[in-house]
């Protein structure tokens, strides 16, 4: 992975550096000495690794503010880093950066249920949010795989999604305001509790802009109330094309249901065997959940299972209880677990079309074949969010090679089936140099002047997102 | 000037001498008023694809509005955020386009739940002031690659640049709908009404108040379900007293009237307010406490979004809006001219006026996509 060469001018002012921003923070809160900024040398893309110059873990808007009025003025790069679950290597350092860790703004700083919102320190964890409002019935609805550990700064940064967002959308619709830093330290409101801007929805530009446009500090999140109850149904088909086939049915007889998801035979027998799911011997698996009433979920049920056995399946599985809910999603839920206990993978993010799906599958079995590397398929097939998930061995010398140029053939693979490189992790290094094959160089350059009129001088995040060469510019002139 | 396609359209803009006032279907004369060389984009039409099993939807955007509603219609699908038409509260004529819709951002009551124009955006294709054909986004449901330009987009009012094509996320259409109506609720009962709806799992997906104060609720879905649901929500209403339950016709008809503020019609200045909620009665005391004459209300989204509607001559209106600002900067929110003379459009901004910070920014990003300032220029009052 190309990054690009640290400043030296930085490298060798890091005592200075190090001294104006242990002056305007409080004992603790740098991190400094090599052996520990090793800590923060890479995100959960643990492939690429650099410690940065120093790390910081500002405590409060204020602080974020003065720790970057100074780095704005000695010109030093800044990483934001939510808690470091980025696939993407969204928080990936350069030996010449500060890491801006949100880990210290936690706070619950508002619950409102009348206004149906909660504000909470960026840094507070996505299940922590639902933490704090479950007991009154609430719950934060975007759920990302890392929702245990992921905070809501890299959920914002990412504009993550998760399993039901088919029902509730991803974190951008259920973003109402932030607190964000500028790089130059200016603090600044958008949105709020309100809905919808006034002027330019600048609230949705930020939201997935990957930490490239200021640090949001704080976040106003719409909460919602939890419904009645949620049921899951489990089917197998011998065929991925009716497998696709039938949830296509689903969705065109008009049910929305809260989640559906799909795994390929690989995933189905590797996460069997981890988790006793006693799921069935088939070549596609589905899980479909919908919501409501007892009642309610009686009959969305009865429809979907009755589009179901039209297409001929292996099995139909209902939950009549609890455990039985829990088991059907015990598979799915331990899917990336079970791999990778039979090896290394890389999982990727792309998202298709619904109707390319059988074509899409069957190219990557070929590809599969063609790089001699097994290929599981898990993935939320309502809104065609793929994570084919590569399997190699990161002990065999270039096999990481063959893996990461598998996994770009199957991202142009997803471009040109008419989707897109990353449905919710986010480009940051990993899909970078991927971007000119979904984007024209113009497009980027678009997407480019919006972070020079918010970071004029490139400082924020500047080695992501977009391809070294197209950003190479900008970055060289800011120094 | 009214291009026959995109590349038509971007050398229209590339030669174009001066400012450019650019139209769809001219049924929202939303904003202040623009002087320029007249920019029709009706010659930008038609559905481009449309799968119905992946809830996708891709049009040029000038494609009238009644075009793409009956073609989800046939598959028993619709455009779930309900934009409203402004024909009848604004007295205009015309067929409206989705490129006008999408450039307003325009919403109607099913936004408390399912989310605005932008929550259903998935990708645009558009010719920025210098002429440069653009994308962005796509047209799948997920997608994360590269900054959300398609956000930035929506709601600019053709500021940024000219839609040419834009794709949805499209909902399937409920089996049935009713409406419960409570009625003798004082606005800050109303609103605690309203919250107690939308505080429940009963998937509320409309929360309104008619001029006469009467707070109307919606559920949509199964037959079975929208009955089921009917008998809860009444019971975890039952403090606010006896609801009337409106059935599908009766709710079909009322909703379309609420979502196109035709109560207001008759008034000359109508002003849109967004706030949270519960700030919705503090907002309905500015308006009294303003005595403006005649001055009508209604609400939507919970209470948080406001219509005000006055026929009070030009300079009372002026105080009203400035007392309006000053408390929506206060509490958060803010307030747009939606209905007005043109001699009011230029008495005061048509747009909510941004902290220095946010206008900086939104007039450098404006400086980068429309460097001559040629796109509707002035209309958001930047």
């Amino acid at each position: 992975m190309e990054m690009p060469e640290p400043d030296t001018t930085v490298l060798s002012r890091k005592a200075q550096i190090v001294a104006r921003l242990q002056s305007v923070l409080p004992t603790g809160a740098v991190i400094h000495t090599p052996a520990e900024v090793r800590a923060y040398e890479c995100d959960a893309l643990t492939a690429y690794r650099c410690p940065p110059l120093c790390a910081v873990l500002p405590a409060s808007t204020d602080e974020v503010a003065a720790v970057l009025k100074i780095c704005h003025e000695l010109g030093v790069p800044v990483v934001p880093r939510g808690a470091g679950t980025s696939l993407a290597g969204g928080s990936l350092p350069t030996a010449d950066c500060v890491i801006l860790g949100t880990a210290r703004l936690t706070a619950v700083i508002e619950t409102n249920y009348a206004d149906r919102y909660i504000r909470v320190g960026a840094g507070r964890t996505n299940l922590s949010v639902t933490g704090a409002v479950e007991a009154a019935g609430y719950f934060y609805a975007p759920d990302p795989s890392s929702q245990l550990a992921c905070a809501i700064a890299g959920n914002i940064a990412m504009n993550s999604g998760g399993a039901h967002c088919l029902k509730y959308g991803v974190t951008t619709n259920n973003l109402l305001g932030v607190t964000m830093v500028l790089m130059d330290g200016t603090v600044t409101e958008i949105g709020g509790a309100h809905l919808d801007a006034g002027g330019l929805d600048l609230l949705g530009v930020i939201c997935g802009s990957e930490g490239q446009l200021g640090v949001v500090t704080e976040a106003t999140l719409r909460i919602l109330h939890k419904p009645e109850g949620a049921r899951p149904v489990l089917m197998g088909f011998n065929d991925n094309a009716v497998a696709g086939a039938c949830v296509a049915d689903i969705i065109k007889a008009g049910v929305l249901p809260v989640a559906i998801e799909f795994m390929d035979r690989l995933c189905i027998e590797t996460t069997d065997r981890f988790s006793g799911a006693g799921y069935p011997d088939c070549e596609a698996l589905l899980i479909v959940e919908v919501e409501g009433s007892p009642a309610e979920i009686d009959a969305q049920l009865a429809l979907i299972l009755d589009i179901a056995r039209r297409h001929d399946p292996v099995e139909l599985r209902e939950a009549r209880t609890e455990a039985e809910a829990a088991r059907i999603w015990l598979g799915r839920k331990s899917a990336f677990g079970a791999l990778g206990q039979i090896a290394d993978y890389m999982c990727l993010d792309g998202t298709i079309p619904v109707s390319s799906l059988p074509m899409v599958l069957r190219r990557i079995g070929e590809l599969s074949e063609h790089y001699g590397l097994q290929v599981g398929n898990v993935f939320h097939a309502g809104d065609g969010n793929m994570h084919p998930l590569i399997c190699y061995d990161a002990n065999k010398p270039g096999d990481l090679d063959r893996c990461e140029a598998m996994g770009a053939d199957i991202l142009k693979l997803c471009v040109d089936a008419g989707g897109c490189l990353t449905g919710e992790h986010g480009v940051g290094v990993e899909k970078r140099d991927l971007m000119l094959h979904q984007y024209a160089p113009e497009d980027l350059e678009a997407q480019m002047a919006v972070k020079d009129v918010f970071d004029p001088a490139w400082l924020l995040n500047p080695a992501k997102v977009f391809p070294l060469a197209c950003s190479a510019g900008r970055r060289m002139a800011a120094e | 000037m009214r291009p026959e396609s995109e590349t038509d359209l971007a050398e229209v803009i590339r030669a174009a001498p001066g400012p450019l006032r650019i139209t769809g279907g001219g049924t929202r004369p939303i904003g202040a008023p623009v002087e320029g060389a007249v920019l029709e984009t009706g010659g930008l039409s038609g559905i481009t694809l449309y799968e119905p099993a992946a809830l996708t939807l891709v049009v040029r955007a000038g494609t009238p509005l009644a075009e793409i509603e009956a073609a989800l219609a046939e598959q028993n699908q619709r455009l779930a955020f309900e934009p409203m038409d402004h024909r009848k509260l604004l007295g205009t004529r015309g067929a409206p386009t989705i490129g006008g819709v999408v450039a307003g951002n325009v919403s109607g009551p099913r936004r408390i739940w399912v989310g605005a124009c932008r929550d259903h955006m998935l990708g645009v294709r558009f010719v920025d002031g210098n002429g440069t054909i653009l994308k962005n986004g796509g047209r799948v449901m997920k997608n994360v690659t590269g900054y959300d330009l398609v956000k930035l987009m929506t709601g600019a009012y053709g500021t940024l640049g000219v839609l040419t094509e834009v794709s949805f996320k499209v909902l399937p259409r409920p089996e049935t709908c009713a409406t419960l109506v409570l009625r003798g609720l004082d606005p800050t009962r109303a609103v605690a009404a309203m919250a107690a709806a939308l505080g429940s799992p009963y998937e509320v997906t409309g929360a309104a108040t008619q001029v006469s104060g009467a707070v109307c609720l919606r559920l949509e879905g199964f037959a079975d379900s929208v009955a089921y649901r009917v008998d809860a929500l009444q019971r975890v209403l039952a403090d606010f007293g006896a609801a009337e339950v409106l059935d599908a016709a009766a709710s079909a008809a009322l909703w379309t009237e609420l979502q196109d503020v035709v109560a207001l019609a008759s008034h000359d200045t109508v002003l849109r307010v967004s706030v949270k909620p519960s700030d919705g009665p503090g907002v309905q005391a500015v308006v009294e406490a303003a005595r403006t004459d005649g001055a009508a209300v209604q609400t939507d989204w919970g209470g948080g979004l406001l219509w005000i509607g006055t026929s009070a001559p030009d300079r009372d209106c002026v105080g009203l809006i400035d007392d309006l600002r000053a408390h929506c900067a206060s509490v958060g929110g803010h307030v747009t001219v939606i209905k007005a003379s043109a001699h009011l459009r230029r008495a005061v901004p048509v747009f909510q006026p941004e902290p220095a910070t946010l206008a900086t920014l939104s007039s450098g990003l404006r400086a980068r996509f429309d460097p001559r300032g040629i796109l509707n220029p002035g209309l958001m009052g930047a």
